[in-house]
């Protein structure tokens, strides 16, 4: 089992980590890198602007004066903004003494409802928390509030990418075209998680607040705003807000997952319709990952339980966790694997299916692979303490590289969030080796991660940082699987002995860097 | 008749199995449907546990098993009317008339006559159950001047009719909702999941389809119940009670109770009827797990590669398609099996049978497009599509199919069985085609006469101009003029006036035509300003492209298994089989993917349908064309990833490999 200890030190503070070579991570000081200096400076007042711009719709509603209407319009009103809910709320609080009968029925309603529901809640605790901070809650992404890219996602096939951001908007940029499409749309509000879908050049599949949207983005087009008509709106009453979505790797379903409701749906998404696959128990869906063969579905929820369903006949497994809910969770490749982790535990498990025929029953126990507990390394900066909780898991499309997110501790300055990343191994044990800690500039601290899909050379990690940017590192790896040209290690490395701030000029890294303001 | 006894095989085997089946659940969970409608029936909230006493022991008493039966019974008629009248390509009217045609079919007559009379069973058992004033149809009663008489219980009266026009309207939306029509669904899931996941629906379709009748009832009542109710006393020598409230009076109807049990008792009705539809639709869709090849030569008709080319019945051709969709994706023995080559001899059947049937498929539709875009879009600005050959046939298909250019008779597939079983023999002309205005041939308003009435009228409507003027100003002389060619039903007696020939037209202008020519515009002026006619002549917008595209579940199983199996050749097969089918696969799915994109951007063919939630009947067929069009572009691309620059060396048109090569780039 491999543990932190085993990990080279981090960096000192002032370098960033730049890519893997010859089985080393490499890295650079940044003051050597004047450009992506400069970008970084003038890139806070850009953050800022767009902070300004994300105002959500309740804040705005302390801004306008309130005027007096009448009864029956405000209960209106309420009704169709809280529901039953908060119609009762407005006619109990309303000062109207002329109907003084129902505001009594109103008030023992509303009570009753508050004591049901609030039963409800000490069930599921989740279900009080509002729906922003629920996707705050239950996303991968770390410190979703006020992370200025809130999701990502590489196309599948092709090296074009979407980047929701904080003001609810989502571009493409794509570095063979000059166009960024921004996409917005009325209901595309507190975007947790967008995904492109597999075997298809132009859909994009966008988790909202309320609903679920699949834009159609045409890859020809030359408009910068493609119309709120090029999205589809695929909702379902109680299924919001949306925290997680998965595609088929063939294309042809998409499930989506609420906290708020025990059904996951499976969208058949160019009929429109959908198929809500209810189980009792865990109350909601949060996180969904579907194997890349296709054959299984991870669906965590909000208790101490988690489901993989098979995709055939769409039964489940069920998973009870001892400690803690299921926080995230990856497949190796081929869908045999799958490792996870749990909230409240510092380690990683492993469960292997077999498709043995025959044996529809999986494995008995998952297997803890990686020990993250906290370790205190001596660096010329002081004790860095790195280790703790995991947020989110990402596995490269090789089955070679782990990278696994850590939470660290926001209060404290020595435990930053930080990235490790693990080699891994079938042959002859599944085991995980150390590789190294990716570390971004000073102050910047990871936030979301994904590995590119199709990378040539081995494997490229996609960061988004608190500050805004997103930066790529890449592995240079001979994979195993792949039989070898070359006769010694890392041939599609081009000059592995230039200096590492010349990687920002060769042709794979023409998109290295990128952040908002390059975009505006 | 060699294929007939096949198609019965699968009938006989299979089909009629399943509908047992879900028959004998239906019937099964009769009991707990009836505990709880007893239980609603008699709800009283202030005698708690006299409620229940009266339910329990009402449950076990006589009449209560006899009602079971009587109730089982009526499951059962209404299980073999599904099995009857079920189709797996839904029957689409494309104009107000065709739908009234189909409501006023013999056969749908006979079908809504039989529903009435299930309804007035289930309502006498539910008048039985539900006791106090409901229980019997007479009682005694005194007369004023003394004497004792039998009176007409009315509310039992009521309940009866209540139960017949909920059994009418069920049928008749039926029909309009299509609700025989059983679709395929894409999440595969087993039984008792499935209909635990519909049950939900089912209680919510039924109680809200039993308020709609019961309103609809009352008001009906309200004006007509006398007639019922005379004739009652009349018949069976009762007399009326004037010392009562007559019902079909306001104070009469707005009893709170009697709309409550009117309610419940109709919930109840529709919800065992609609229970016994979703479990037929659960268990007719099932996977049939075909096998590929067969070591006995007797079981080789039972093959998935002989299966797949059967015409009829539809449902085996469905459920052969479907299971090669998912043995493509799921089952790499039976891949194996499709790759295999046969052992004497070399070759490779299967696929062969495979790939041919679902390539005529592909092309069929392809062509059906071409054919509609060709009569619908084109005022001279066509081009043709493809391949001189292709366009040769497309034409030649439109001079076949006459005056109805949206039914190319040469293809079979277009020829929807009203039913799967008998009638389905029968074929030929008399079979009923899913035409955008003739749904149905042998329907009394599907006369040649009749459609020649619609071109003038879509001709000259003044809201048409702006949506389909090209259509219809290119379809309308089009219809005229080869009208007299094709004699489809053989109706002769067609008013001189409305049959020009066109050969006269044509080479000699003479009086006489244009006497007919003005004589026709004079007809058509006249019918247009009619509002009725304009109003069931109108053409329902997307209509004829839901027509178009109804049986496309076919095709997409088609695309899927194709491009699945096509995948899976590029490690699994040894022999090579498939390399030499690959340009004809690629370059039919490009032709198709080319007709469907010129498809979609005709008026109404990319607008989507209004999503009706709260009815029974399956909106599946109205999104097929946007999963085709979906479907077809994930094949393409699901071959061109797997393949990627190997596509170089296969053989095709420059114009094929164009738009591949967008497809190779993800510019699509």
């Amino acid at each position: 089992m491999c543990s932190l200890a085993l990990f080279p030190p981090p960096l000192p503070s002032g370098h960033t980590t730049l890519c893997e070579s010859n089985n080393e991570l490499l890295s650079g000081a940044s003051s050597e890198d004047h450009r992506l200096i400069q970008v970084s400076q003038n890139k806070l007042g850009i953050n800022k602007s767009l902070k300004l711009h994300s105002r959500t719709e309740s804040s705005s509603k302390a801004a306008f004066l309130d005027h007096s209407e009448t009864l029956w319009m405000r209960s209106a009103a309420a009704w169709r903004d809280g529901g039953f809910t908060g119609l009762l709320n407005e006619i109990t609080n309303s000062h109207t003494e002329d109907i003084f009968q129902i505001l009594k029925i109103c008030g023992c309603t509303l009570a009753l409802l508050q004591w049901v529901s609030s039963f409800h809640g000490s069930l599921f605790p989740h279900l009080t928390l509002s729906s922003e901070d629920m996707i705050a809650e239950f996303s991968q992404v770390l410190n979703w509030p006020d992370c200025v890219v809130r999701a990502f996602a590489w196309h599948p096939h092709t090296d074009k990418f979407a980047v929701a951001l904080l003001d609810d908007s989502i571009k493409i940029y794509n570095p063979k075209s000059a166009t960024t499409p921004t996409l917005k749309h009325r209901l595309q509000r507190s975007v947790a998680a967008v995904q492109w879908k597999p075997l298809c050049a132009s859909a994009l599949a966008v988790a909202c607040q309320n609903c679920l949207l699949v834009w159609h983005v045409d890859p020809c087009s030359l408009s910068t705003r493609p119309s709120s008509g090029c999205a589809q709106v695929l909702s379902h009453p109680g299924h919001s807000p949306v925290t997680s979505i998965a595609w088929s790797p063939s294309g042809s379903l998409l499930v989506s997952a609420s906290p708020m409701d025990t059904a996951m749906m499976v969208w058949d998404v160019a009929a429109e319709n959908c198929v809500p696959l209810q189980r009792v128990g865990g109350g909601g869906v949060t996180f969904l990952s579907w194997s890349p063969d296709g054959s299984h579905v991870l669906a965590s929820t909000p208790s101490l339980l988690f489901r993989v369903w098979e995709t055939r006949m769409w039964t489940c497994e069920r998973w009870p966790c001892v400690k803690g809910r299921c926080q995230s969770g990856c497949w190796s490749p081929d869908g045999s694997r799958l490792l996870f982790t749990v909230q409240g535990e510092t380690v990683i498990y492993a469960l292997t299916f077999t498709d043995a025929p025959g044996t529809s029953k999986g494995p008995q126990a998952a297997a803890v692979v990686a020990d993250l507990s906290e370790t205190t390394f001596n660096t010329q900066d002081g004790d860095i303490t790195v280790g703790g909780e995991i947020q989110s898991l990402a596995w490269d499309p090789k089955g070679e590289r782990l990278a696994v997110l850590l939470k660290g501790d926001a209060q404290a300055a020595d435990r930053p969030p930080v990235i490790a990343v693990f080699k891994t191994r079938t042959s002859p044990i599944f085991e995980l080796l150390p590789c190294g800690f990716v570390q971004g500039e000073p102050g910047a601290e990871p936030r979301l991660m994904q590995f590119h899909p199709n990378f040539q050379h081995g494997a490229l990690l996609t960061v988004c940082w608190s500050t805004g940017r997103i930066t790529h590192v890449p592995f240079y790896f001979l994979s195993a699987g792949v039989p070898h040209f070359g006769l010694n290690g890392s041939p599609s490395l081009p000059r592995p002995q230039e200096r590492p701030s010349d990687f920002a000029n060769h042709p794979t890294f023409r998109f290295v860097v990128w952040t908002p303001e390059e975009a505006s | 008749m060699f294929s007939a006894q096949q198609s019965c095989w699968f009938v006989r085997k299979v089909i009629c199995w399943r509908a047992a089946a879900s028959i004998a659940w239906a019937v099964l969970l009769l009991p707990p449907t009836t505990a709880a409608f007893i239980i609603l029936s008699r709800f009283s909230i202030l005698h708690p546990f006299q409620w229940i006493s009266e339910c329990l022991s009402l449950l076990t008493s006589a009449s209560a098993i006899f009602s079971f039966i009587l109730l089982g019974g009526v499951i059962i008629i209404v299980g073999f009317l599904n099995l009857e009248y079920y189709t797996v390509i839904p029957n689409i009217a494309c104009s107000k008339i065709a739908l009234l045609g189909q409501l006023l079919h013999p056969r749908q007559f006979l079908s809504s006559l039989v529903h009435c009379i299930m309804g007035i069973i289930v309502a006498w058992c539910c008048a039985v159950t539900i006791g106090g004033r409901y229980e019997t149809l007479g009682y005694p009663c005194v007369e004023s001047d003394g004497s004792p008489e039998m009176c007409l219980n009315e509310y039992h009266l009521v309940l009866l009719l209540a139960g017949a026009f909920v059994g009418f309207s069920h049928s008749l939306l039926g029909v309009i909702h299509n609700m025989n029509y059983v679709s395929f669904h894409t999440v595969q899931r087993y039984k008792y999941l499935r209909f635990k996941g519909s049950l939900p629906l089912v209680v919510k379709c039924s109680a809200t389809q039993a308020l709609y009748s019961v309103r609809n009832y009352i008001v009906i009542y309200f004006f007509l119940g006398y007639i019922p109710k005379t004739w009652m006393c009349k018949t069976l020598n009762l007399h009326l009670n004037s010392s009562l409230h007559s019902l079909d009076t306001i104070a009469g109807l707005l009893d709170l109770c009697l709309i409550y049990h009117l309610w419940i008792s109709a919930t109840f009705l529709l919800f065992t009827w609609y229970i016994t539809l979703v479990l037929f639709r659960i268990f007719v869709t099932e996977v049939y797990s075909f096998p590929v090849q067969s070591s006995f030569t007797e079981d080789s008709h039972q093959c998935l590669p002989k299966v797949i080319t059967e015409k009829q019945p539809m449902i085996l051709k469905f459920l052969a398609l479907q299971d090669l969709a998912l043995l493509s994706q799921h089952a790499p023995l039976r891949r194996s099996e499709v790759f295999s080559l046969s052992q004497p001899g070399g070759h490779p059947h299967n696929w062969n049978a495979i790939s041919k049937e679902c390539l005529s498929l592909l092309s069929d539709l392809t062509q059906r497009l071409i054919v509609y875009h060709d009569t619908v879009a084109t005022n001279g600005r066509a081009k043709p599509l493809s391949t001189g050959s292709e366009r040769k046939t497309s034409s030649d298909t439109s001079v076949i199919s006459g005056d109805d250019p949206f039914t190319p008779k040469s293809t079979p597939l277009m020829k929807t069985p009203a039913s799967v079983f008998t009638r389905s023999v029968v074929g030929g002309p008399q079979s009923p085609l899913t035409a955008p205005f003739t749904p149905d041939l042998d329907s009394p308003f599907a006369s040649p006469a009749l459609r020649r009435l619609t071109a003038p009228v879509g001709q000259c409507s003044p809201w048409h101009d702006t949506v389909q003027s090209p259509h219809i100003m290119r379809r309308g002389p089009k219809l005229w003029s080869t009208s007299t060619d094709s004699h489809v039903n053989g109706s002769p007696q067609l008013s001189p006036a409305s049959v020009p020939s066109p050969k006269q037209e044509v080479s000699k202008p003479s009086l006489l035509a244009q006497f007919l020519q003005n004589r026709k515009e004079q007809v058509k002026n006249f019918l247009a300003k009619r509002v009725l006619i304009m109003y069931l002549f109108n053409k329902l917008p997307e209509a004829s492209s839901q027509a178009l595209f109804a049986d496309s579940q076919a095709h997409i199983w088609a695309l899927e298994g194709l491009s699945y199996l096509v995948q899976a050749s590029f490690s699994e097969d040894r022999f090579g089989v498939v390399q030499t089918t690959l340009p004809s696969i690629l370059s039919s799915m490009l032709v198709l993917q080319e007709a469907v994109d010129r498809h979609f951007k005709l008026p109404h063919a990319s607008s989507k349908p209004v999503r009706s939630s709260g009815t029974m009947g399956d909106c599946h067929y109205k999104t097929l064309r946007f999963a085709l069009r979906a479907t077809l572009k994930t094949a393409i691309y699901r071959i061109t990833t797997t393949f990627g620059d190997h596509l170089s060396t296969v053989q095709m048109s420059a114009e094929h490999r164009k738009r591949l090569q967008q497809f190779l780039e993800y510019k699509e």
